[in-house]
C-alpha cells in the first residue's frame, strides 16, 4: 500500500513530506531504540517510534526509512522538523498507540522486517 | 585521472573529519548524515553509503556516551573506504563483552533518548568487513573499521572527480 494509505488508516497527520505519500509502504519497524533501527531495520522501512527526538530522524535518513510514524500523537517540535535535515522523508503522526498502530497495519498486508533480509 | 600504473596506495584520497565531544548527542547523527551525503556524490552504492554512515553514526556515539572527546575520520580510497575513530576516555575493560548485542553500560538518561542499547559495536562489526579496537583503560580507544569496495561500487571513485 501506498504511504497516503497508510496515513488514512491510521488517521495520521502529516507533519511533512505530504508530496512523497505516493511511495509503496512493504515493511515496517517498530522501536524505540536507536541501535536497533540501525541494525534491524532494512532499507525502504517504515518506522513505528513514540520517540521524538531530533536522534530518531537523523537515524530514519541514514537507513534510508520510508516515512516515520510517531505514536500516541506525539510530535517533534516544530523547530526539530523545519531545521533538521530529515532527507525529505515524510513524518506523520497518528493517534494510535503503538501496539494498535502496528496491529492495523499488519492486518493490512504491512510486513514485519526481518533480520539480515534486504528488501 | 590518475595514471593507470600509479599503485592504487599513492593515488589521492578523500577525508571527512568530524570532531566529536562528551555529551553532543546532536554531532553524532549530523555526522552520519554529512557522511552520508559525500559518500552519495561519490556515488557509492546505496548499502554501501548505509553501512558506512551507520558505523559513522555508532561510533559517533559511543565517543559522546563514553569518552571525553574524540575525531571521527572517513578514509575514502579507490578500493575501501576507512573510518578512524580515537577518542580520549575510559576505554573498553572488556572487548569481548562489549562486542555481545545486548550488553551495555550507557546511564539511564542515554537509553531514554534511545542509544545505549548495547548494539553499537556489533552494528560496527556487522557493517564493516574488518574492525580493529585498540583500548586502554583510562586513556581511550581508538576503532578501525574497513569497508573494501570492489570496482562496481567505485566507478566514480576511480576517476578521482571528487577528489579534495
Amino acid at each position: 500500500m501506498t504511504l497516503q494509505e497508510v496515513k488514512d488508516i491510521l488517521n495520521a497527520e502529516v507533519l511533512c513530506g505530504e508530496h512523497r505519500l505516493d511511495q509503496e509502504v512493504i515493511t515496517a519497524f517498530a522501536c524505540d531504540l536507536i541501535s536497533e533501527m540501525l541494525s534491524l531495520a532494512s532499507s525502504n522501512t517504515l518506522i513505528i517510534t513514540s520517540l521524538i527526538n531530533p536522534h530518531v530522524i537523523h537515524t530514519a535518513e541514514v537507513m534510508d526509512a520510508i516515512g516515520v510514524i510517531f505514536v500516541g500523537g506525539k510530535k517533534p517540535s516544530e523547530d526539530i522538523i523545519n531545521n533538521l535535515n530529515h532527507g525529505n522523508i515524510p513524518l506523520l503522526s497518528t493517534p494510535f498507540l503503538i501496539f494498535n498502530t502496528c496491529g492495523l497495519l499488519f492486518s493490512n498486508g504491512i510486513e514485519g522486517c526481518m533480520r539480515g533480509k534486504t528488501q | 585521472m590518475n595514471s593507470p600504473c600509479q599503485p592504487a596506495a599513492n593515488r589521492p584520497q578523500l577525508a571527512l573529519r568530524f570532531k566529536i565531544d562528551e555529551k553532543d548527542f546532536l554531532i553524532a547523527g549530523e555526522s552520519a548524515s554529512k557522511t552520508k551525503k559525500a559518500l552519495q556524490q561519490l556515488g557509492l552504492k546505496q548499502e554501501i553509503v548505509k553501512n558506512i554512515a551507520i558505523i559513522v553514526y555508532e561510533a559517533a556515539m559511543n565517543v559522546v556516551i563514553h569518552a571525553n572527546h574524540g575525531e571521527i575520520k572517513i578514509i575514502i580510497a579507490p578500493d575501501k573506504v576507512v573510518v578512524l575513530s580515537e577518542d580520549v576516555g575510559e576505554g573498553i575493560p572488556d572487548v569481548e563483552l562489549a562486542m555481545k548485542e545486548g550488553y551495555s553500560t550507557a546511564p539511564q538518561e542515554v537509553r531514554e533518548m534511545g542509544f545505549g542499547a548495547g548494539m553499537g559495536l556489533p552494528n560496527i562489526k556487522q557493517c564493516s568487513n574488518e574492525l580493529d579496537i585498540n583500548t586502554r583503560v583510562g586513556f581511550g580507544t581508538t576503532l578501525r573499521a574497513t569497508i573494501y569496495l570492489n570496482p562496481a561500487d567505485t566507478k566514480q571513485v576511480e576517476t578521482g572527480a571528487m577528489y579534495v
